[in-house]
């Protein structure tokens, strides 16, 4: 007998990218059997779903965790408590922390942390140069040995192409992913919006959105070089989407993410310098928002993510030129998303996708579907369920984020981790 | 008479009629101050605290000077050798101060936006000096003020800004304020000076300076920041002369009658020739100076008497 019976529920399916009414088994912690409409199976505990959605939980690719060095920013406990209750069951850890993951022995110490306060799963992505200071690559094989599944130096930008090249081409021999920061840091020094009306009316010293087209560029042909496995963060240009359309055309293994700030979002938000609208790369102008909105929808973008960036009221709270970058997300990127489905751009099978199936196929982890014999890592929601959000309210320990009194659609009504409910405190 | 807002922070949200208000009281305190009529009384026994944390000579003595005509009691805070060299933050800054019951706040800062971000945190009336490459609206209504005095109106005129926009707060101030009064605005820059998306504002945007001057009635350049470059936005100030420096030759393509302004400190022989920055006809650099005491008298005048109000609103509810 199965352990958990899912039925009555909207199954929403990033595979076969349908959504229809089903039901779904579950036993030690995999999932059993997909159901039609109608079937049923015994089961120890029968969890009637009311006709909401049941869907593969959330694999957030690009997580901050103040673990070690910010841990007044967000700990392993209360990033998995604002994990579950957003619906994401997997976090993929950024190594941007203080001081950076860039060693057997620093990643040890985080996964074990992770192991002991997290409720979701945790991996963890290691630094790709010692120190994220684009010198000298980390030990790339002991790391992956730890259990490192991606490596970057988050928004640092390895400038020197020779030593790029180098870790690129010793990363493709043991098969490790990269994932690249794409921006000319040249061009983008300084500034801290997009250039154009906006930074003009502001003051404020704005970079040109070509900086990312430069950045690709340049990141597309040492790939094409060296043939590592590669993922980009962010796109967020419009001008960046053909570079990154060839590369995928020529047959290079490039993917690519976008943060879903840059999707529900653009640079007038930013409005009287509020300095939680505040991003790296900045917010940008709504014909780029709706561009990979809809390379999204096509799947020339493969995945979206938080991009969860805890930050305390100390490093926002000052002019918008010397404050932090970033926002939380893990709590708000389902709600956030749905924003997409709601506005008629993308399904939600499409956005479980992104949000699912391909980060967790990106990084080989077997989770990310509702398949039989796969990790029954489960979200259930409701798409429509209107709410105010209140920043307050937020299990993160910092509470920077651009939703604040913003009115939102979906609400997480469970969250599952291999068959474990984990969204209840 | 309306002028309604809290705080002077910027061109952008005043309404023309408030600007209006606003010159209407400055040219009459112009007109008393030639005459040496006193008005201690305006600002007697509220306090003015002067708060720069940039360097001003010119800006800080000339709303020090209006406060005490006014009859303010002024108090100078020269930032750069405070606290905030301490490592206190801006916040923790305008809250100190604000304890202090200060009535009117000037505030001069480099970053675009930080006197928006301390005047949400004090009780006071706040007036911007300056932030960054923002706004700085009391330079805009000065040289509003000159214009119409050499003018004799504030509207359909057709107004040339020159020089370094990109770096400039004065620049966007009196874009908005002449754009609001319904001004023809003209910008003229080399365009590694010259900020992105400038044409969505409302203006003409030109490269070439003899094509930009060609008939307008006023001249207003603005001052090479060199402080603010860091490197390769002009290949050099001979060059920057030649083609965009305001000389007898390029004065010539504009209206016979145009007057010349500038916000100073100048650089003569980078941006404006000697001789026409000193030509009685043309400059009205020096009137400039005039107004700007004026302008901040008014300011200071009107921004007291809706506090004034606001605190007597107060205590009757209190009451």
């Amino acid at each position: 007998m199965d352990d958990i019976l899912f039925h009555n529920a909207r199954l929403i399916d990033p595979v076969t990218l349908t959504d229809s009414l089903g039901a779904i088994t579950v036993k030690d912690g995999k999932i059993t059997a997909i159901l039609e409409k109608g079937e049923t199976r015994p089961a120890k505990e029968t969890i009637d779903c009311g006709g909401l959605c049941l869907a593969p939980g959330i694999v957030d690719m690009g997580v901050k965790v103040g673990e070690p060095g910010e841990r007044h920013k967000e700990s392993y406990r209360t990033a998995g408590r604002a994990a579950a209750a957003g619906g994401v069951t997997t976090i993929v850890t950024r190594p941007d922390t203080t001081a950076a993951i860039d060693t057997p022995e620093t990643l040890e110490f985080v996964a074990r942390r992770a192991q002991a306060d997290a409720k979701v799963n945790v991996c963890h992505m290691a630094a790709l140069t010692k120190g994220r200071d684009g010198r000298e690559m980390t030990e790339i094989g002991f790391l992956l040995d730890a259990g490192a599944v991606a490596f970057t130096d988050g928004d640092h930008v390895v400038t020197d192409a020779k030593i790029y090249s180098r870790a690129l081409t010793y990363a493709k021999s043991l098969g490790a992913l990269v994932i690249g920061h794409v921006q000319e840091p040249t061009l983008s020094a300084g500034s801290s919006v997009t250039s154009g009306k906006f930074a003009s009316l502001r003051g404020l010293p704005g970079v040109n959105p070509i900086a990312e087209r430069m950045g690709l560029d340049r990141d597309i042909s040492l790939i094409e070089m060296t043939g590592a496995r590669y993922h980009v963060d962010q796109i967020t240009t419009a001008r960046a989407l053909p570079a990154l359309e060839r590369a995928k055309r020529n047959g290079l293994d490039v993917t690519a993410g976008v943060g879903i700030h840059h999707l529900t979002l653009n640079e007038f938000d930013v409005a009287d310098y509020r300095t939680f609208f505040k991003f790296k790369p900045p917010l940008r102008s709504e014909e780029d928002r709706i561009a990979v909105i809809q390379a999204v929808e096509s799947g020339l973008i493969d995945v979206i993510c938080s991009m969860h960036t805890p930050q305390d009221e100390e490093s926002k709270r000052l002019p918008f030129e010397d404050a932090a970058s970033g926002a939380v997300g893990l709590e708000t990127l389902l709600p956030a998303s749905l924003r997409l489905v709601h506005a008629g751009h993308i399904t939600l099978p499409k956005l479980f996708r992104a949000l699912s199936l391909n980060p967790a196929r990106r990084l080989g982890l077997d989770c990310g579907r509702l398949i039989a014999d796969t990790p029954a890592d489960l979200v259930l929601f409701d798409p429509d369920a209107p709410f105010i959000l209140d920043r307050s309210k937020l299990r993160s320990k910092s509470k920077n984020t651009p939703f604040d009194g913003a009115r939102l659609q979906g609400t997480v009504a469970g969250t599952w981790v291999a068959g474990r409910r984990v969204d209840q405190e | 008479m309306t002028f309604n807002a809290a705080h002077l922070l910027g061109i952008e949200h005043l309404h023309p009629t408030e600007i209006t208000t606003l010159l209407d009281l400055a040219d009459r305190y112009a007109e008393e101050s030639r005459q040496g009529i006193q008005h201690k009384d305006v600002l007697a026994g509220l306090t003015q605290i002067n708060m720069f944390f940039e360097n001003s000579t010119r800006t800080q003595s000339s709303f020090e000077l209006a406060g005490k005509r006014l009859g303010a009691d002024v108090m100078n805070m020269s930032m750069a050798t405070s606290s905030v060299k301490k490592g206190e933050t801006l916040i923790d800054t305008a809250l100190t101060l604000n304890a202090m019951h200060p009535d009117l706040l000037v505030v001069r800062h480099g970053a675009s936006g930080a006197v928006d971000l301390l005047a949400q945190k004090v009780n006071c009336a706040v007036l911007n000096a300056g932030d960054g490459r923002h706004e700085h609206p009391t330079q805009a209504l000065l040289d509003a003020l000159t214009i119409r005095r050499a003018k004799g109106r504030l509207h359909r005129l057709s107004i040339a800004i020159c020089g370094d926009i990109a770096h400039s707060r004065v620049a966007r101030s009196n874009i908005m304020l002449l754009g609001k009064m319904e001004n023809r605005v003209r910008l003229i820059a080399p365009p590694t000076l010259m900020p992105s998306g400038m044409q969505e504002f409302g203006v003409e945007v030109f490269e070439d300076m003899r094509e930009g001057l060609q008939d307008v009635d006023v001249v207003m350049m603005l001052r090479l920041q060199k402080e603010r470059m860091d490197g390769g936005f002009i290949p050099s100030e001979r060059e920057y002369f030649h083609r965009y420096g305001l000389d007898a030759e390029k004065l010539s393509y504009a209206k016979d009658d145009a007057i010349v302004m500038h916000p100073g400190p100048m650089n003569r022989g980078v941006e404006i020739d000697g001789t026409i920055a000193d030509d009685i006809n043309r400059s009205v650099i020096q009137t400039q100076v005039e107004m700007g005491v004026a302008v901040r008298m008014a300011a200071m005048d009107l921004l007291a008497r809706n506090l004034r109000a606001k605190r007597a609103a107060q205590t009757n509810v209190a009451v």
